[in-house]
């Protein structure tokens, strides 16, 4: 972005897509799709102590309408996988999926006949987070990673998803 | 004792009695199925045996045997703490005749081993799947339903029928014509209704994302609801068929995920009962403090979410805290925050750190500063007392029936806590009281656990006063590992290592109902194990399964804010509810 200090009109130029990016990039509104114990782990994330709030995403939402980035936090089960699509279908665009935790990444080590083996089966996922749980500072890590993508995402990266997400 | 209600049981059913044992320390009789309700009501109302609740059903599949399965109930007395144990055979077409008339929660009990096993129950009102999803196929803990096939759902459940919505009351269908209500319900007809019907959940932030509940609404109130689980259904049971006994741990972290060691513990609680195993002292004192840990671990997360969902965010603030305190001495302990699968067959994963005393000290100061906190301000805070006061209350008899235990049992004046009426792991000789509520309302059950983690923070500092030195492995040398000089040096030592790290612990052939006090009641294990070295059977008693399935009837009559506050104080963690 660049800002002109030195201009007595104080005004300031940039792409159109920079100003948008960072606007998006730093007040992601999660909707934690909270299952399992990875939702746990997410309410240690927001609580006092790790304080997601640092990363200008505190605002959580539970309505998929209101929110941008889908948190799917714990493990989906077939009988879940119709709500979670719903859900992510009724989000509008843009919209950014974090696949929290191995459970949701790859079924993690539930391979059996009511666990869906990764939620990338159902829907297009930008991140995936290790671990069982991962910890507050993992999905820190990941909501860092994502923030710095939409940065250099094209304003038609919307498309594009979707598209990927198609194939999935 | 055990002679005498024999001869009771025998007299009654005569002929239908058709076998009888002492499976450690428990009854276990073998009854013709057309008998079953015959029996089962005995042992309820004779003064004798006066059993009183229903803890679990479970259903066995012996694939290759004429009468495929086994039926079992397992029944527990209160004022005389026994257990006894009803078990019926059946093969795959005859129908076993209901108990749900019997015990309320036998309902829900029985539709799961329905959905599991397809066995079908006669006069059952509402015989649906429960856990698995309505269009699935199949029976999935039949022992000849392969373990990865799974099934997609594309349409969710609907939970009320037309009639229920047109009437506004519960109408016993048969399952036939609920299935020509879903049907309908596809066709995306409008029903003309009085009734408004609200959808909550899963995805709904009151309903811990699991749960659902179907409500039907008169203005405000709720005049009939239906509730459905398996959201979470993550086939433990299934799982542990297909793992040797060691591997079974880390899966009960995630059973009670909020309170993972607890578990841990119950599980290999349940385990060397069956193959008769002793651990020395300094391991089951550790066993205590961090089964209590988990169990304040447990009430924090409940008592702190149940505020936020009636609006006292701060409070989640201060618990949260006090959780996070604990979390990071649980994790320099086992190594992980949350799932810790601490505890082994036999003793533990390793001993405790040095300076684990003087750290836990600290800590548990911090947690007493939280909890007093906390209570102070909401123990008298009107906006808390006018929801939850009265609201969601259950009677003593009705919990009884119902087939709740833990905190939610106590909270309506039952003073009942396996720590005492059982004790384990030494609990006896701590001194610790048991927490009672009076109305068994929300306001009783988030008040008992406070106490009760009061109460849990007095066995931790007894248990650190008391802490010997010693092994904290059993010298049993069919779960513990040979010393390393004994591996090296002798051919006995080697084999022994070889053994239990590749065939894995040799659980006797057996059948066993191990049973503890988690953080929301009763957590029982029913193993069958058939020497394989994987259990054939693992039935998991989770304590709030009959508490969930009792909460249609605590919300009726009550506005739909008022059943947000009744759930959180139920403490209904999916983990364990869908397994």
């Amino acid at each position: 972005m660049g800002v002109a200090l030195d201009s007595p009109q104080n005004f300031m130029t940039t792409r159109l897509r920079q100003a948008v990016n960072w606007g998006r990039k730093y007040s992601l509104w999660p909707m934690p799709f909270g299952t399992a114990c990875c939702a746990i782990e997410f309410m240690g994330a927001v609580s006092a102590m790790s304080d997601i709030s640092r990363f200008g995403a505190e605002l959580v939402r539970f309505s998929p309408r209101q929110s941008d980035l889908l948190l799917v936090a714990g493990t989906i089960s077939y009988k879940q996988a119709p709500i979670l699509k719903r859900v992510y279908e009724q989000m509008a665009e843009p919209k950014w999926v974090i696949a929290m935790g191995v459970c949701a990444s790859s079924g993690g080590f539930y391979n059996n006949y009511g666990t869906v083996q990764g939620i990338d089966t159902l829907i297009p996922t930008d991140m995936y987070v290790a671990g069982c749980p991962p910890t507050p500072e993992n999905l820190f890590s990941a909501l860092v990673r994502l923030q710095n993508r939409i940065e250099h995402e094209g304003l038609d990266a919307v498309k594009e998803r979707h598209r990927v997400g198609k194939r999935a | 004792m055990s002679e005498n209600v024999l001869e009771r049981l025998r007299a009654a059913l005569g002929p239908d009695l058709l076998e009888h044992s002492d499976d450690h320390g428990d009854l276990c009789v073998t009854v013709r199925t057309s008998a079953l309700p015959r029996a089962v009501a005995l042992c309820r109302d004779d003064p004798a045996l006066r059993c009183e609740m229903l803890l679990d059903i479970v259903g066995v599949d012996y694939l290759g045997r004429p009468e495929r399965f086994d039926v079992v109930y397992n029944l527990r007395s209160l004022a005389d703490p026994k257990r006894i144990r009803v078990r019926t055979r059946v093969d795959e077409a005859t129908p076993v005749p209901t108990i749900s008339h019997l015990y309320k929660n036998a309902d829900w009990h029985e539709r799961e081993v329905y959905d599991l096993f397809g066995v079908r129950f006669d006069g059952h009102p509402d015989l649906r799947r429960i856990l698995t999803h309505h269009e699935f196929e199949g029976h999935a803990l039949r022992k000849d339903y392969p373990i990865e096939r799974g099934q997609m759902c594309y349409v969710p459940e609907k939970l009320l029928t037309d009639e229920e919505i047109v009437h506004g009351r519960e109408i016993h269908v048969s399952p036939a014509s609920a299935a020509v209500a879903v049907a309908a319900e596809g066709a995306g007809e409008e029903i003309a209704s009085d009734y408004l019907t609200v959808n909550l959940g899963p995805s709904h932030p009151a309903m811990h994302g699991a749960l659902r509940v179907e409500v039907l609404l008169d203005g405000e109130t709720i005049i009939h609801s239906r509730s459905e689980i398996g959201y979470l259904h993550r086939c433990f049971e299934k799982e542990a068929e297909d793992h040797t006994w060691q591997q079974i741990i880390p899966y009960t972290d995630r059973l009670n995920y909020v309170s993972c060691l607890t578990n841990n513990v119950g599980y290999v609680l349940a385990v060397e009962k069956l193959m008769g195993v002793v651990v020395p002292e300094r391991c089951q004192v550790i066993r205590v403090i961090v089964g209590e840990l988990g169990r304040i671990m447990d009430h924090l997360v409940c008592v702190g979410t149940n505020l936020v969902d009636i609006g006292a965010l701060t409070n989640y603030w201060y618990t949260f805290n006090a959780r996070e305190r604990i979390s990071d001495v649980v994790e320099r302990l086992c190594g992980e925050r949350l799932t810790t699968s601490y505890t082994r067959i036999g003793g533990l994963y390793r001993d405790l750190y040095e300076g684990f005393e003087a750290d836990l000290r600290v800590v548990l100061t911090e947690v007493e500063t939280a909890i007093g906190e906390v209570s102070k301000l909401v123990r008298r805070n009107r906006i808390f007392m006018d929801r939850t006061i009265g609201v969601g209350a259950m009677s003593r008899e009705d919990a009884l029936a119902w087939g709740w235990t833990g905190p939610c049992l106590r909270s309506t004046g039952v003073d009942y806590d396996i720590r005492k009426a059982a004790p384990y792991s030494g609990y006896e000789n701590y001194d610790f009281d048991i927490p009672v509520g009076e109305n068994g309302d929300a306001y009783d059950r988030v008040l008992v656990r406070m106490e009760e983690m009061y109460q849990s923070i007095g066995i931790v500092g007894q248990a650190l006063d008391r802490l010997p030195d010693g092994p904290i492995f059993s010298a049993d040398r069919r779960v513990s590992m040979p010393p390393k000089d004994e591996v090296y040096n002798s051919i006995e030592g080697m084999m022994n290592h070889f053994k239990l790290v590749f065939d894995g612990i040799q659980v006797p052939k057996g059948e066993a109902y191990g049973f503890s006090e988690a953080a929301n009641g009763e957590l029982g294990f029913h193993i069958v194990s058939d020497g394989s070295g994987h259990p054939y059977r693992m039935k998991v008693r989770p304590p709030c399964f009959p508490i969930f399935a009792s909460y249609g009837e605590l919300v009726r009559g009550h506005m739909v804010a008022d059943a947000i506050a009744v759930l959180g104080g139920l403490n209904i963690v999916a983990g364990e509810l869908d397994r």
